[in-house]
């Protein structure tokens, strides 16, 4: 699905070649400042590489337009930021930047029960923590049903059980509805139990792969 | 109607006691502004003494050249003042972006403003010409620098906001638009507290002006309405085309945001 080749990025990226597939969970490991988030940011079309080349289906990424690109594949940063109004503005603007048809009350309370975020929809937003803001973004991005998920560090605001919770939940979702998800994290515990393949990432060079 | 009371030498004098006083109420207070008042009423003075010998000799000498020269020189200043206002770091394309959308907004309105509103004749009779260009353009170049100040603000500020608005699939512009509405706000406010205050709170300069001089009222205030919706025109024309055109400069061609550090 993706494959980088001699991939260069200031000094922080330098990958000579990787392959990452399709409709399979992948984690991303490695030190801080190791590049794992530049390269969510890369597949995003965040910042533009210096050289070598990156292909999405066989595509070279130049050749994708940003925002359609965008659209299909989506990320959601670390700490992601909450956007003016309600809950129910939050789940529904990602719906209104890609330009798709908005959801009906009882999509957005499905999807509310799937990241275990117990609100009323019409709440405002200044009360809620900072798990439950993660919770509430990812939720906002699921909406969209991307065919791939870029999450950096979904659950780094959630303590353990209930990440494991969420974690559980992100996979399975991601398994029954055939999307691809590329996720960056901190924790081997959580690459262990739940990607089909890992990605060991050391001063922008990736040391390790192990494919399922 | 009685003629304007012509200011002697000593009544001119006179009015700085108001700048003696203030002085005085400053330094018995301790703040340490005395300098900035003494140099902003010089300045004021002098500025004032040398515009009114050339209104003198423009008025007297009409010539479609010098009227250009004249708006050149105004629209020069505006937009470097602009600059100078904008505490926020400019690049050189926004800076592009402020000169054109000042000089279109500002033109246009004020050459619709001559020539259709008042249908001056010639174009470029100065008695109108010169005092409306001022008008339109100082108060353009006042709601360009809140506009300016509050985009660049606040696409640095919220520049994680933006972004992610760029991850979820947004186009720059729906990106942005909370900051450019609010841009707009801010740049347009003034303006339209000043209409609401008008002829209440205070009344306006430019029909005080007249009216002193032995203008009737009422054709001081046709004047004064033409030229408050002269000026909401020119003020909103010249934002809206920098907001339009200003925040795609924040953009590369892969709708990146991109901040100069």
């Amino acid at each position: 699905m993706f494959l980088f080749i001699n991939v260069k990025f200031k000094d922080i990226l330098d990958i000579d070649k990787l392959h990452i597939h399709r409709h399979k969970v992948t984690s991303i490991v490695g030190p801080s400042g190791s590049g794992k988030t530049t390269l969510l940011r890369l597949l995003n079309k965040l910042n533009p590489f210096d050289s070598g080349d990156i292909f999405y289906n066989d595509q070279s990424l130049k050749d994708i337009p940003s925002i359609a690109l965008r659209r299909n594949i989506v990320m959601l940063p670390q700490a992601p930021p909450i956007f003016e109004g309600s809950i129910k503005d939050n789940l529904l603007i990602g719906l209104k930047f890609s330009e798709q048809p908005l959801a009906s009350d009882q999509q957005l309370m499905n999807m509310l029960k799937l990241v275990q975020l117990n609100k009323d929809m019409n709440e405002g937003t200044h009360n809620l923590s900072g798990g439950e803001k993660q919770r509430l973004a990812l939720a906002r991005v699921l909406l969209m049903a991307p065919e791939v998920l870029l999450l950096d560090e979904p659950s780094s605001a959630l303590d353990e059980d209930t990440e494991l919770v969420i974690i559980n939940a992100l996979v399975n979702y991601t398994k029954q509805n055939n999307k691809t998800l590329i996720m960056v994290t901190h924790s081997k515990k959580i690459a262990n139990q739940f990607s089909d393949e890992i990605i060991e990432i050391k001063n922008g060079s990736v040391i390790n792969h192990e494919e399922g | 109607m009685e003629g304007v009371i012509d200011l002697e030498l000593w009544q001119m004098i006179s009015a700085y006691i108001f700048v003696i006083i203030l002085l005085f109420i400053v330094k018995a207070r301790g703040i340490s502004r005395e300098k900035e008042i003494i140099i902003s009423s010089v300045r004021m003075t002098l500025q004032l003494i040398l515009t009114g010998y050339i209104l003198v000799y423009l008025f007297n000498y009409s010539n479609p050249l010098y009227t250009i020269v004249v708006i050149g020189l105004m629209e020069a200043f505006a937009i470097y003042t602009v600059f100078k206002r904008t505490k926020s770091k400019l690049s050189i394309p926004l800076k592009k972006i402020i000169a054109i959308a000042m000089l279109f907004g500002t033109l246009s309105s004020l050459f619709y403003f001559l020539l259709v509103v008042i249908k001056i004749t010639p174009w470029y009779d100065n008695r109108y010409f010169i005092p409306i260009a001022g008008m339109l353009i100082g108060n353009s170049m006042t709601g360009i620098s809140l506009g300016v100040t509050k985009l660049v603000d606040d696409i640095y500020q919220q520049r994680h906001l933006v972004e992610s608005a760029l991850m979820l699939g947004a186009t720059p512009k729906a990106a942005v638009k909370d900051i450019v509405d609010k841009a707009f706000d801010s740049a347009i406010l003034p303006t339209i507290n000043s209409m609401v205050g008008m002829g209440i709170v205070f009344l306006p300069g430019m029909m005080t002006g007249q009216i002193l001089s032995g203008t009737s009222p009422v054709t001081a205030i046709k004047y004064q309405i033409a030229i408050m919706l002269g000026i909401l025109g020119s003020v909103s024309l010249t934002v809206i085309l920098f907001l339009q055109l200003g925040y795609k400069t924040f953009f590369n061609e892969e709708s990146q945001l991109v901040l100069p550090e």
